[in-house]
């Protein structure tokens, strides 16, 4: 598993989200490479506004202020595709057109030769237990599988901070365990800020760090 | 290019009729230097009212718009609320659906093949049950009230309103609703024209303003199967167009803007049709009644439905027969030899409009794709849609009767010196295409999960490789569906061909209706082959296209 180049932590700084002159959001934080900040919040509580907000989709609609910082860089008023914030979605969202090789070759920078980059695709796909997957469709994964390629994916667009959505709620209860502990270990092992929102107590405990809950506010 | 889409859209759906409307209205009033009127005066209108009939011609476009409409509404409305959410309900869509494809010109053809004295049905019967050795002396199509022109019209619309009101239905919650009032113990149709209806209407308004427009200002139609002593006003219209004293021009100006007048009365009169409709639906609703009992008009808008699609399909299916057919007298049911001679005959002749048609098509298609493309990227970059006013732009068009503009259109080419140029008359195509086109593609590209867009750019990539690798492909079977659209209605266009063309730019289309009055039906046969051939070649080419670029990609399959 590659080591993150020099990880930093994710600060949020006085961030706060308004609809219509209402706080939506209101948080202050910081969480060290590694380290998983959980977000809980019943459904319209904003919590998905938050994640919007630090990875740069934030609607017209709302209005915040604060500064999202990665280390010393403020990455507040950049666009999202030059922020490097990997997200995940409770649906993997892979590219139903490419196969997963060709999905893992989109979120992988330019530069390399193009034997160079298959290589690396394939050797995240074997590091994810998916040897042999690079010519599969999207479509024949099981859940698991899906919700590991996107992981990886993620991973090789080599982003500095991971914001996760909900990413384990449409996954069966069985699987949920095994794929949970697999995106923690990995970025733990390298040296992600993670910040996850849910409205799943289990995920806040298996996260094992500091929770802020939106609803106590 | 992305910033300026939107303005160049409106230029396109806006210029081209103001424009027309103008260079229209001034040489109805005499002024049109160019040929000599430099002063203005009513002349053209005392001109206009001097000719005969012309009153009963207007009526006729007035009432063929309202009662077209009309009719071809309820049958929607009462199909859906005897049919929806029932098992033969997608068959009825499957056999709808390719209708809208169809020329009006080659769905004309169709029926007059089959409803005419010496045509199919008579055939079908003669002479075992009639004794007719010869065609009788009836006057069917081209009857004085216009009945067999509107009976047509309806055929063609009925589809039209049918997928319209398809595309909205998601957004009424239908299903529920109507489940609702039928717990409430009111019958299968009362349920749905009471719940659910009154929600769907006001979203297909526009386009019933457009049918109104279209049928009460039709010109190819018309000539095929409408009335000819008076005819409606928009067929005679063209005749005073294309008349070869350039003074006709002005009465033909003013017989235009007399086609603006009788569609905005047409119109007027449905506004405050709509009003006393809706009071009596109250009414009838607030009376409790429940209509439990509706096993015969359910029976009965289905028998109707199908009726109409049935015969077009079967007219059609008798334009094939006749372009391959050798001698076939009245009343042999079929001919005696099928013979490939007529087609040999026009093969070097055919060449030269198939192509025009073809290019023509091609060009407005791929300008509206790209600028619909352009509209949709830059709202979904900007959060900001363009709402109902964008709509009602989009439908402009549509209700704004072509003979009222294409006409001033081409006299203010002529002034502006770009004459009959191929780009004059691409542009002009655009405009009708460009509705179709956004239309058809929008929901799909306004459906499509944004998330697709976040987890790529998050991944490190730009707004443009998002649209190139991400949207467009996802999207590529919407937006090959809304181009074959496009190039039907493109192919379709009678009037903006013939007068922006001047002759120069045949198409299939301009040499089928043509061919109208001269009742060659294996030649008719084959035009008119061909008019409905090339759509259907679009479309399948938009079906075929993204099923073999994603055939190994199970995501990528249609959803129907």
């Amino acid at each position: 598993m590659p080591q993150a180049e020099n990880p930093k932590p994710l600060r949020l700084d006085r961030v706060s989200i308004r609809l219509h002159d209402r706080e939506l959001v209101g948080i202050d934080a910081a969480i060290a490479p590694g380290d998983v900040l959980t977000v809980m919040g019943e459904s319209g509580s904003g919590k998905s506004t938050l994640l919007a907000f630090v990875a740069g989709f934030l609607e017209p609609v709302f209005t915040a202020s604060g500064r999202v910082l990665l280390g010393e860089d403020e990455i507040t008023s950049l666009p999202p595709h030059e922020r490097r914030t990997g997200l995940l979605f409770q649906d993997a969202m892979l590219f139903p057109h490419m196969s997963v090789g060709e999905n893992l070759l989109f979120a992988l920078p330019r530069g390399d030769a193009r034997s160079a980059r298959v290589a690396a695709a394939n050797s995240v796909l074997a590091d994810a237990g998916l040897g042999g997957f690079f010519d599969r469709d999207p479509a024949t994964l099981s859940g698991g599988q899906k919700a590991r390629v996107a992981l990886a994916r993620t991973l090789l667009s080599k982003p500095r901070a991971l914001l996760l959505d909900e990413p384990f709620s449409k996954l069966d209860a069985s699987r949920r365990q095994t794929i949970r502990r697999h995106v923690f270990d990995t970025a733990k092992a390298v040296g992600l800020p993670v910040l996850l929102v849910t409205h799943d107590r289990a995920d806040a405990e298996a996260a094992g760090g500091p929770v802020f809950d939106l609803d106590d506010q | 290019m992305l910033r300026a889409a939107p303005a160049i859209a409106i230029v396109v759906l806006t210029g081209p009729i103001l424009f027309g409307l103008l260079a229209t209205l001034l040489p109805a009033f005499g002024w049109f230097p160019a040929l000599g009127g430099t002063s203005l005066s009513l002349e053209p209108w005392n001109m206009l009212l001097a000719q005969p009939g012309i009153l009963r011609s207007a009526l006729l476009s007035y009432a063929t718009g309202l009662l077209t409409a009309f009719i071809a509404l309820a049958l929607v409305a009462g199909f859906l609320a005897g049919w929806l959410h029932s098992r033969a309900f997608g068959a009825f869509t499957h056999l709808l659906s390719p209708l809208l494809a169809v020329p009006h010109a080659a769905a004309a053809f169709g029926l007059a093949f089959l409803l005419v004295p010496s045509g199919w049905l008579m055939r079908l019967v003669s002479p075992e049950l009639t004794g007719f050795t010869r065609p009788p002396d009836w006057l069917i199509i081209h009857d004085p009230l216009g009945l067999t022109m509107m009976a047509g019209l309806i055929a063609k619309e009925l589809p039209f309103l049918f997928l319209v009101s398809l595309a909205a239905l998601p957004q009424t919650r239908a299903q529920e609703f109507t489940r609702v009032a039928s717990g409430l113990g009111y019958g299968r149709m009362a349920a749905f024209l009471h719940g659910v209806w009154p929600q769907l209407y006001p979203q297909i308004r526009l386009a019933v303003f457009a049918v109104i427009a279209y049928s009460s200002s039709v010109i190819d139609v018309a000539l095929i199967l409408g009335p000819t002593n008076p005819a409606p006003l928009a067929a005679r219209l063209v005749t005073w167009m294309n008349d070869p004293d350039l003074t006709m021009r002005f009465q033909a100006s003013a017989g235009a803007v007399m086609q603006s007048l009788v569609t905005g009365a047409a119109l007027l009169t449905w506004v405050a049709g709509e009003k006393l409709v809706t009071a009596g639906a109250r009414n009838i609703r607030n009376s409790g009644r429940r209509f439990a009992e509706d096993g015969l008009p359910r029976g009965g808008f289905a028998f109707a439905v199908a009726l109409a699609a049935i015969a077009v399909f079967a007219g059609l299916g008798l334009l094939g027969l006749w372009s391959f057919s050798g001698y076939w007298g009245f009343p042999d049911a079929l001919p005696r030899a099928l013979s490939l001679q007529i087609w040999e005959g026009q093969l070097t002749g055919l060449g030269r409009p198939l192509g025009i048609t073809f290019v023509v098509g091609l060009a407005a298609t791929l300008a509206a794709i790209i600028l619909a493309l352009a509209c949709l990227e830059r709202e979904a970059r900007t959060h900001r849609s363009g709402g109902s006013r964008a709509l009602l732009l989009l439908y402009l068009p549509l209700i704004v009767p072509q003979a009222s503009f294409v006409f001033g259109l081409q006299l203010f080419f002529l002034f502006a010196g770009i004459g009959t140029s191929f780009w004059a008359l691409a542009l002009v195509h655009l405009v009708f295409v460009l509705p179709y086109v956004f239309l058809s593609m929008s929901d799909a590209w306004r459906a499509w999960d944004k998330r697709y867009a976040q987890s790529g750019q998050s991944l490190g990539r730009g707004l443009n490789a998002i649209f190139w690798h991400v949207r467009l492909p996802m999207l590529l079977r919407p937006v090959l569906a809304a181009g074959a659209l496009g190039f039907a209605v493109s192919v379709s266009q009678y009037l903006p061909t013939l007068l922006i063309g001047a002759g120069r730019w045949p198409t299939i289309t301009t040499e089928a209706v043509a061919l109208a009055s001269g009742g060659d039906r294996r030649l008719i046969g084959v035009y008119a082959s061909l008019q409905m051939a090339l759509p259907f070649a679009g479309f399948a080419a938009a079906l075929a296209v993204p099923a073999l670029v994603f055939m190994r990609r199970a995501g990528m399959r249609a959803s129907i």
